[in-house]
């Protein structure tokens, strides 16, 4: 073989395998998410056909069962007003709290919080489990908001330092020189040109909250039945009803991946606490 | 308003608030985390040298007796071998896959940022949510994966059903929500990298598979560590996957460190030794991303 025909054979065979990699990757992590929705639109009985159906004719009647038969809307809204709150409360308390962290390289703070987001959820649950029953928040909005803060407070904190750093500090200065106080500073020049920032650490905390299920399974009760929480108990007290199951999946988790895409380019600093940049 | 006067307009207290900014601000947070974290922290390791069961059996001091019952049960240390099995092959199989399609990702061709777009959806998706999925794909006579299997000639598998099998069909969820996050950061890291290696490498004739284990592999490690602290002490904490599929079984043969914890605790109600548990578990995590971090630490210097 002569070299040119050689390097062009190469040249081939690497193109090949890329695609055939590229493909094969994209079919396993696509395939199970396909597979939810496709499942979703089938009747019971062409869900329960084997060989598996891959053509059919579709139908919205499980989307339709999952809101006629089942209180979804009002899981939905206690998913949301959750992470609503304990966001709120999160970029309230977070926000100062990641302003100095960043500007006077406060590294104990900065572990402390670290140590919240590693720890795992259960580390926290006996006692707040003791108290909460003591104070009667178990099964209540406002008890599963206020332990959710515990998932987003870190992850504010964390992203927010790492956009911090990067305002330059001659901004806060000028503003200071021209009589502006620190506090002033802060709300006035410093969150304004943050916005991209915070914009982003509310969606990933917003996810983190929607998605978490230890909190609400052991902390909450029939009044707070969160969207994880719905779609659990339906493999328990249903004999296995695919359609439904799968819609009602489908339904939680279209809203989070559309959230995703417009945070997409801070992913993975919020998702490693400012580890990674960019 | 000269400088001066508006200085002098700011009130006592404005002038206190600033001097002090370094400690009230991050106040609110760290009382917010003092209440909800470090106070039931302190209390958990108080109540494991308790016997305390909300009341049923009163709530007495034991010692160190629930820490010697758990270091002394099989229960206890076949969920530590789970724990640190799952984890070593989600990891590895998590940073292996997550490297492949960093590098596919990092050369350039069309649809590019469509695939990352793709890869990226099952690390945000409710893993309650993709886990019930995963469940029906494992069903053993009507699932998806055991009809894609006949496909190719194998013979069906029971998956999560096989008390010898269901680690590995746990690990290859976790792996399917979490290798696109080691990809995230690989890739990160590898558009950082710096063009004169590999140039360099070209003029002397290196190969593709040479360039990768000499020069990207090398120059990626403060990556793989940072990816490998974050997976690690992500799948030592894996329980929703766990708890959803299989609830820790068939019999105990899935059951974590974390679920065990969790049916002490909250199935039993024995919340005494529950939080003994709990506290030798927190500490195995603490110590893992401890070690980590100090690696992580010498990586980046």
């Amino acid at each position: 073989m002569n070299p040119r025909t050689r390097r062009r054979l190469e040249r081939g065979i690497d193109r090949a395998l890329f695609w055939l990699v590229l493909a094969g990757l994209l079919v396993f992590f696509l395939f199970p998410l396909a597979w939810m929705v496709l499942s979703s639109l089938k009747t019971n009985v062409q869900g329960m056909a084997y060989p598996p159906l891959w053509l059919f004719w579709p139908t919205v009647q499980n989307y339709v069962d999952v809101f006629a038969k089942n209180p979804f809307v009002s899981y939905l809204l206690n998913s949301t007003l959750i992470a609503v709150l304990a966001v709120g409360v999160g970029l309230l308390f977070g926000l100062p709290a990641a302003y100095t962290m960043a500007r006077y390289q406060q590294r104990t703070l900065g572990f402390l919080f670290l140590m919240v987001r590693i720890l795992p959820g259960i580390a926290f649950l006996v006692p707040l489990f003791v108290i909460y029953r003591q104070l009667g928040l178990i099964n209540t909005i406002a008890g599963i908001a206020l332990s959710h803060i515990i998932v987003v407070l870190p992850l504010v904190i964390w992203i927010m330092a790492g956009f911090f750093e990067d305002i330059p500090r001659e901004l806060e200065e000028a503003a200071e020189i021209d009589g502006c106080t620190r506090v002033e500073t802060f709300v006035r020049i410093v969150l304004p040109l943050s916005k991209p920032g915070i914009v982003a650490s509310a969606i990933l905390s917003f996810i983190a909250s929607w998605n978490n299920f230890i909190f609400v399974l052991i902390l909450g009760g029939k009044d707070t039945i969160t969207l994880p929480m719905a779609v659990y108990s339906f493999v328990s007290f249903e004999d296995v009803n695919w359609g439904g199951l799968t819609a009602a999946a489908t339904v939680i988790t279209v809203p989070i991946l559309i959230l995703s895409l417009i945070v997409q380019r801070y992913l993975a600093g919020g998702l490693t606490m400012g580890a990674v940049k960019g | 308003m000269t400088l001066a006067r508006r200085r002098a307009h700011r009130g006592f207290l404005a002038g206190a608030v600033d001097r002090h900014l370094a400690i009230l601000f991050p106040l609110p947070a760290l009382l917010l985390v003092g209440a909800l974290a470090l106070y039931p922290l302190i209390y958990t390791i108080l109540l494991s040298t308790r016997s305390y069961d909300l009341g049923l059996r009163g709530y007495s001091f034991v010692g160190l007796d629930h820490y010697v019952t758990a270091l002394t049960s099989d229960r206890f240390w076949d969920a530590f071998a789970r724990t640190f099995w799952f984890t070593l092959l989600s990891v590895a199989g998590s940073i292996a896959l997550g490297l492949v399609m960093a590098l596919i990702l990092n050369r350039e061709f069309r649809g590019a940022r469509w695939a990352r777009t793709a890869f990226l959806m099952p690390m945000v998706a409710t893993p309650v949510a993709t886990s019930l999925v995963w469940m029906m794909m494992f069903n053993p006579t009507l699932g998806v994966l055991n009809y894609l299997l006949s496909l190719v000639g194998l013979p069906p598998s029971v998956w999560v059903a096989d008390p010898r099998l269901v680690i590995p069909s746990l690990v290859l969820v976790d792996i399917w929500h979490f290798a696109p996050f080691a990809m995230l950061i690989l890739l990160a890291g590898l558009r950082s990298l710096p063009p004169e290696p590999f140039e360099s490498a070209v003029m002397d004739g290196a190969s593709r598979w040479q360039m990768f284990w000499r020069i990207t592999l090398p120059l990626l490690r403060p990556m793989l560590v940072v990816v490998l602290i974050f997976r690690t002490i992500d799948s030592l904490k894996v329980f929703d996957i766990i708890w959803v599929i299989t609830a820790g079984g068939p019999g105990f043969s899935s059951e974590t460190l974390y679920v065990f914890a969790y049916n002490q605790a909250f199935k039993y109600l024995d919340l005494g030794y529950g939080s003994a548990v709990i506290v030798v578990f927190t500490a195995i995590v603490a110590g893992a991303s401890v070690v980590w971090i100090r690696a992580r630490e010498r990586a980046w210097a």
